[in-house]
């Protein structure tokens, strides 16, 4: 993975001195709330319903057991003992003080992690895929370009006060794993026919009160002319986008007003001037940043190893672990090894201190030491023996961090909600709790199968509710806290938004409604379709119908 | 509040200030709201005053930042001044910097461009102070004005801005350590635009 060099070093270092002193500052009474908060913003830091809430950026969800050691002594130090790892590979913390975010910051900079731009109306960290450099279907690995974004995101001056939020994805895949459609950018390398990389464009996407997947605006840019590219689009956009109304100041809705022609032509015409500007990216540059992604020294490994097939055969609950947690991989006798934050009572993404610091160990012992982080909130081990996976099993259940659930109905993507965050309109980790509970029987969540659920306690959509093949939303009525419930979303190649089933529920009749919908599926599938593709097929309309046929005979039978 | 404090800095020192900015009379607006919040920002390109308003306005004698939408109804009138090196311009971030760049032959007459950040948080003031160094060669000095604070002048540096009317109610002496927040920026911009792995062999 990258390590800083004194550059790198010193910019973060430079920072810690500077928030240091703006805190000191506003807690002096010399910066208004007003100066202050966008600094802070900034620095991933929030004021929040009970404390304030610190985020700290993983860049495109990359750690080494070093840092993650970090993240763990962070949590005990300073918070309450956990973290909680995000839909957008960053980690946030929430108890920590005003006061000591400086010492956080100062920690973090010791092992190269910084909170820089995981807030605010900036460009925000880079994601990509978890599984980026070791999946089979891999064409590009698109970490090198990630980490030179990332560089050149940081500390932007044009654009480090733009209308709102920006978030760039890139991926290299031919399924797209980093959701490129839903970002203010989306980058999906590809080898063109002269075998040169480059990227597909995307721009506009995004979730929140207005979901849009994004439109492709150029569909080849080769990879040196990436960042001059990136400025053109968000200059057009720091000048234009509105900055009158916040619902309506994403990048989405000034391309969606200007029309996807318009908005490229507008591009295009700033790039004219901005193309093979110093900061497109050399030859050597690339080299540099794409050496520290070099694959770590595997073993010559076979591509079966017996004790696994043996264990696989006698052990059930290995066996379904493996099915559900482990994922391909591209050199012989290696699996990519998931370990679910997601176990039945939990905040779904929440990890204690002494669990980080058990993935440490892990990474040391089965994976170079290296973890990634996804953003439906899991954790990753991307490099391990298939002969060691059975160890790893046994070691991981021990940390509760073993359960058999990724990619099943419990493996909830979910906003911390109304119990933490002050913009939520309803809670969303109770609700993603009573769904786990109510969906505990295993062999029936490996019956249901492949099904994503995705919780958010608001319409900016944190849980990206609206990607979810159901999707969950909190919504105020009348200062109480109910639940809209859409299906047929999905993220991928094939992205699609999900649509509203009818009027919304009471929180303790979200867990039904989900049976319920569960129930339509089972009925109604055709041999290994999954509930998505049945939704698909069929339409919203009979899932609709039992839905609120199940509501009205309990409303007869009450009366 | 003024917006022209007695004292600025340029390249680096603290000067007295020898360009104050003439005042448009206050707008006489309702309170406009959006989704229930009050708008703070104009939309890029909205024109508040009227044509009538602004060529009647008297433009102060001396050395003066007149606002963009003055300088556009007066220019005529103003010229013999503007040509003696009298006459800086003032853009509001709402503005385009395309109309300021038409309406002369050359941008190199006004000795002084102000940009005026009527709040701290638009960043359009970058964009152009960007483009007027980078595709419009302007040379003369690039000058923050209005609700400038220390923490933005390492930004405003870099997209090209040489001289800071720091807010009257704020320390300038203090202000001018925001210069020198970071030692080696990543990105090339305006004031050196070579990224940190062409000014550097990195390792």
């Amino acid at each position: 993975m990258y390590r800083y060099d004194s550059y790198d070093q010193r910019l973060v270092d430079e920072r810690v001195d500077q928030f240091r002193d703006q805190t000191r500052r506003y807690l002096a009474g010399e910066l208004s709330e007003d100066e202050f908060r966008p600094l802070r913003l900034q620095n991933g830091l929030y004021i929040q319903r009970h404390a304030p809430m610190l985020r700290v950026a993983i860049p495109y969800g990359h750690l080494s057991s070093k840092q993650m050691r970090m993240l763990a002594h962070i949590a005990r130090t300073y918070d309450r003992g956990y973290g909680h790892f995000s839909t957008r590979q960053n980690i946030q913390y929430n108890w920590p003080t005003v006061e000591s975010v400086p010492d956080i910051l100062a920690d973090l900079a010791t092992v190269e992690m910084h909170a820089i731009q995981t807030s605010g109306n900036c460009i925000r960290n880079i994601t990509t895929d978890q599984f980026a450099g070791v999946a089979p279907d891999e064409v590009i690995d698109p970490r090198p370009l990630a980490e030179i974004l990332r560089q050149w995101s940081t500390f932007h001056p044009e654009f480090a006060l733009l209308p709102r939020k920006f978030k760039i994805a890139v991926s290299g895949t031919i399924q797209d794993r980093a959701v490129v459609q839903m970002h203010d950018i989306g980058l999906e390398f590809f080898r063109d026919d002269a075998g040169r990389i480059a990227a597909r464009v995307w721009a506009g996407g995004g979730l929140g009160r207005t979901p849009i997947l994004g439109s492709m605006i150029r569909e080849h840019l080769e990879w040196q002319h990436l960042l001059t590219y990136c400025e053109a689009i968000l200059r057009v956009y720091n000048r234009h986008g509105r900055r009158d109304n916040a619902y309506k100041a994403r990048i989405k809705i000034l391309l969606k007003a200007l029309g996807k022609d318009e908005f490229s032509r507008q591009v295009e015409a700033e790039w004219v001037h901005l193309r093979d500007n110093p900061n497109t990216i050399t030859q050597a540059e690339f080299d540099r940043v794409a050496a520290f992604f070099a694959p770590p020294a595997y073993r010559d490994q076979p591509a079966h190893d017996a004790g696994f097939h043996a264990a696989l055969a006698s052990e059930p609950g290995f066996a379904a672990w493996v099915r559900r947690c482990v994922q391909p991989h591209r050199q012989p006798g290696y699996r990519a090894v998931t370990l679910s934050l997601k176990p039945t009572g939990i905040a779904p993404g929440d990890a204690t201190d002494a669990q980080m610091d058990a993935v440490a160990d892990l990474a040391d012992r089965f994976a170079f030491g290296e973890i990634r982080v996804s953003h439906e909130q899991n954790l990753i081990l991307a490099d391990v023996e298939l002969g060691q996976l059975h160890a790893l099993w046994q070691a991981a259940r021990e940390q509760g961090l073993a359960t058999p659930n990724v990619g099943l109905l419990t493996d909830i993507i979910c906003c911390p909600g109304g119990d933490f965050c002050s913009l939520a309109n309803a809670k969303s980790i109770p609700i993603a709790q009573a769904i786990q509970q109510t969906f505990d029987d295993l062999d029936y969540l490996h019956d249901i199968g492949d099904l994503e659920l995705n919780i958010s306690g608001c319409m900016n959509a944190c849980g990206h509710h609206h990607v979810g093949h159901i999707g969950i939303l909190g919504v105020d009525k009348d200062g109480s806290e109910w639940y809209q419930i859409t299906i047929g979303g999905k993220q991928g190649s094939d992205a699609s938004l999900g649509t509203v089933i009818g009027p919304s529920f009471a929180a303790d009749e979200v867990p039904g409604v989900i049976t319920r919908l569960i129930e339509v599926y089972v009925r109604d599938r055709h041999a290994d379709e999954r509930f998505i593709d049945t939704v698909r097929r069929l339409g919203v309309a009979p899932f609709k119908a039992h839905v609120y046929d199940k509501r009205a005979d309990q409303e007869a039978a009450s009366v | 509040m003024s917006e022209s404090p007695s004292r600025v800095i340029v390249d680096g020192a603290i000067v007295p200030n020898q360009w104050p900015l003439m005042p448009l009379p206050a707008l006489d607006e309702a309170v406009r709201k959006q989704a229930g919040k009050v708008v703070l920002f104009r939309l890029t390109g909205e024109h508040p005053y009227e044509p009538a308003q602004l060529a009647a306005l008297q433009v102060p004698a001396g050395h003066v930042l007149v606002p963009l939408a003055v300088w556009l109804a007066q220019k005529d009138a103003l010229a013999a001044r503007a040509a003696d090196g009298e006459i800086g311009v003032c853009i509001d971030t709402h503005e385009l910097v395309e109309d300021l760049v038409a309406s002369c032959a050359d941008i190199n007459v006004f000795p002084v461009i102000a940009v005026r950040f009527e709040r701290f948080a638009d960043g359009r003031g970058y964009s152009i102070a960007t483009l007027l160094r980078t595709r419009y060669g302007y040379r003369g000095q690039l000058r923050a004005v209005g609700d400038v604070l220390r923490d933005q002048l390492f930004l405003m540096k870099r997209c090209g801005f040489n001289a800071f009317a720091v807010r009257a109610d704020r320390d300038i002496e203090v202000a001018l350590a925001g210069l020198r927040d970071f030692s080696e920026p990543y990105q090339g911009a305006v004031d050196d635009p070579q990224p940190v792995w062409r000014r550097h062999a990195r390792n």
